[in-house]
Order: structure tokens, then C-alpha cells, then sequence
């Protein structure tokens, strides 16, 4: 299965560090074409996504219900390393996936969930109504999607659950500028 | 024009999370794509670099057992008998400027920020195809280069002639974050 081993390397050594060239390996993938022969790659990818959206809806709920059960692991058992792992992993995959699946609202109110699971000191002092409603809100976001008045509702659910968050870990940070740093960082992510 | 042979591209995909993985894998072959590897940890992605030997790697950053940053810093290893110089394109739902610096110095090549498109997808390794950075080695990095623009206005010391490194403080808003509080 092996492919041959990139070209001859060229080393341009510096004071403290060098600089190494290698002929582009990948060069020969590069085609130059006419205009007229050019195709749409990403109109096609984006064609194909479409076609993949029927299934959106039951991965998104399969999503949630992963974060939930992850919830309730911690709701028995208190934090530890591992379920503190497990939830912050299903949220952090609802706030990367949940746009693409057609629910923004879902990635936002998951994102916020991040942020707490990141950057609350202890998590055993998170009032823990503040963890649930993340996980009921989106929980309903999925559930109630098919309804017409729903996505207005959505947003400001997460909006507002976000704006609660930050508050609270803008208090619990306060002696801890690393955290505060990040958390009023802008997000290089383009807002909804 | 250009356009990239994508039938002729091979892609290891690392992502713990299979939704995610069958998105990748219909873009990728949308594209044009013939040959894509899964895995969905750190340690079969490395396995599995070593075996199939991949033109670009598109990995995840959080995932069990060593995450995408780990698998990242073990590829770019300079005197690993593997290829040290694939691509490695870092596909993540962190989306904060911090995690994009820790990335660069891991020795990610390019960072996508969830939710994927195909155009950002296509056009990340449109440019680690066309425009390949050279590599830099030195005590603490191994990886591509990490100034990606020439800054004309640079007026501090030259260090690809030697100069001495120079620490350049940057505006902290940390007094930004206390007056809010």
C-alpha cells in the first residue's frame, strides 16, 4: 500500500532553526485545464450533502439523546473525569454538527454547555438547573422543529441561555484572567 | 484554470463521530475522491497513516483515547520513519482564535471551523495542493510555516538572518473583561 517517499528535501539552516523545502509531492494532482472543461466540485458536494439531509433530522436526534444520556450519568453519579468527558464531547459535536443538520439553535445552546463544561472552576458549584435547561432546550429545539413558530423561539432560547451563562461564568472567573480571556474572546466562527 | 485530480488524492479522515465521518466521506467523494480511510480515534488514525500513507490528513480535535492535536504532534515527528510532511487539515467545532494558535503550533497546516461547507472544505485542500508551505524545524517545532503572509510594515528583528528573538507583548483584554464584571 505504500506510496514512494516525498522528493529530495532542500535545508536552508538559520540560527536557531532551519528551513526545509521539498519539491510539492502533490503537484501532479494539479490539472491545468481550459475554462470550458472546468466542473463544479462544490456544487456537487453540495448537491450530494442535500441528499443526505433526509437523514439529518434522526442524527440530530440521536445527537441529543447522546448528550442526554450523558446528563444522566452525571445526575447519578455526581462529575468525574470520564462523564465530564462524555458530556462535554456529545455537546461539543451538537455545537459543530447542528447547523449543518439544520438546527443552529441546537449548535448555540450546545456551545454555551461548552463553555460552562470549559470554564466553570468547579463544576460541582454549577447551580445544576443552569446544566439541565441546556439539555432540555436542546432536547425541544429537535423535538419541536417541524413547528412553524419554532426556530424565532429556538434562538431566543439559546440567546438567552447563553446570556445567562456568561454571566455567571464572567462572576465565577472573575480571579482567573486566563479563563476570562477566553471567554470574551470573539468567536472566529461567523454569527447565525 | 486548475482543477485538482481528486481520483488520484488519498485521504485518512479522523473524526469519533460517524455522522461527521459520512458528511466527509460524501463530500470527499463528491469531489471526486476515490480513496478515504476512517478512523475514529487518535491511535487508529496513527495506525493507520503509518499503512495507507495518505496525500492529507482531515482530523477532528476532540476525541477519545489521544485527540486530534496528539495525533497532529505525532505525524510531525522529523525523524519518524513515516512521512512527516502530509497536510493536515484540522476540522473542529472549537472555534475560539486560541485553539487556532495551538493548532498552527502543533503543526496543523489548515483549520476549519465547524459547521463544514463543501466550498471551505474544497478550498483548504485546494491550498494545501497548490500552495504547499515549506517546513520549519527548531528546538520546540516541527511543521509548516507558520507566517503565512510577508508583512511589509515588520520593523522588529529578522530571525531567518540570525537576529535575536524578540517578545512582542500583546493588548490583554483582561482589563476589558474586569470592567465588565
Amino acid at each position: 500500500m505504500a506510496k514512494e517517499k516525498p522528493g529530495t528535501i532542500q535545508v536552508k539552516s538559520f540560527a536557531d532553526h532551519h528551513v526545509i523545502t521539498q519539491p510539492n509531492p502533490l503537484r501532479k494532482m494539479l490539472l491545468r485545464v481550459p475554462e470550458s472543461d472546468l466542473d463544479d466540485p462544490v456544487g456537487r458536494a453540495e448537491k450530494a450533502l442535500a441528499g443526505l439531509s433526509g437523514e439529518f433530522k434522526n442524527w440530530m436526534a440521536i445527537e441529543a439523546d447522546r448528550l442526554s444520556a450523558a446528563h444522566a450519568v452525571i445526575l447519578r453519579n455526581g462529575f468525574t473525569v470520564d462523564n465530564r468527558e462524555e458530556l462535554f464531547r456529545a455537546a461539543h459535536d451538537i455545537k459543530g454538527d447542528a447547523a449543518t443538520f439544520g438546527f443552529p439553535s441546537a449548535g448555540a445552546a450546545a456551545e454555551s454547555l461548552c463553555r460552562i463544561i470549559e470554564h466553570a472552576p468547579d463544576l460541582d458549584q454549577v447551580p445544576p438547573e443552569l446544566i439541565t435547561h441546556h439539555i432540555n432546550a436542546i432536547q425541544a429545539i429537535v423535538r419541536e422543529r417541524t413547528k412553524l413558530d419554532t426556530a424565532v423561539m429556538a434562538s431566543a432560547l439559546s440567546k438567552q441561555l447563553r446570556g445567562i451563562t456568561d454571566e455567571f461564568l464572567l462572576k465565577v472567573n472573575r480571579d482567573r484572567p486566563e479563563h476570562l480571556e477566553a471567554i470574551l474572546a470573539p468567536s472566529i466562527v461567523p454569527a447565525e | 484554470m486548475y482543477r485538482i485530480d481528486f481520483n488520484k488524492l488519498r485521504f485518512l479522515i479522523c473524526d469519533d463521530n460517524p455522522h461527521m465521518r459520512r458528511i466527509l466521506r460524501t463530500l470527499l467523494h463528491s469531489f471526486g475522491a476515490r480513496e478515504a480511510y476512517e478512523a475514529e480515534d487518535g491511535a487508529t488514525a496513527l495506525e493507520m497513516y503509518s499503512h495507507y500513507v495518505p496525500d492529507i490528513v482531515i482530523t477532528d480535535w476532540a476525541m477519545p483515547i489521544f485527540d486530534g492535536l496528539e495525533l497532529a504532534q505525532m505525524i510531525r515527528q522529523p525523524e519518524s520513519k513515516g512521512n512527516p510532511y502530509a497536510p493536515i487539515i484540522m476540522l473542529t467545532g472549537h472555534s475560539e482564535k486560541r485553539r487556532v494558535t495551538v493548532a498552527r503550533d502543533a503543526g496543523v497546516t489548515e483549520f476549519l471551523a465547524k459547521p463544514i461547507s463543501a466550498k471551505g472544505l474544497y478550498q483548504r485542500i485546494l491550498n494545501v495542493v497548490a500552495n504547499p508551505r515549506p517546513f520549519i524545524k527548531t528546538k520546540t517545532y516541527f511543521g509548516p510555516d507558520r507566517r503565512r503572509n510577508t508583512n511589509n510594515a515588520y520593523i522588529g528583528p529578522e530571525r531567518r538572518v540570525g537576529g535575536e528573538m524578540e517578545v512582542m507583548q500583546q493588548p490583554s483584554l483582561l482589563d476589558k473583561a474586569r470592567s465588565n464584571v
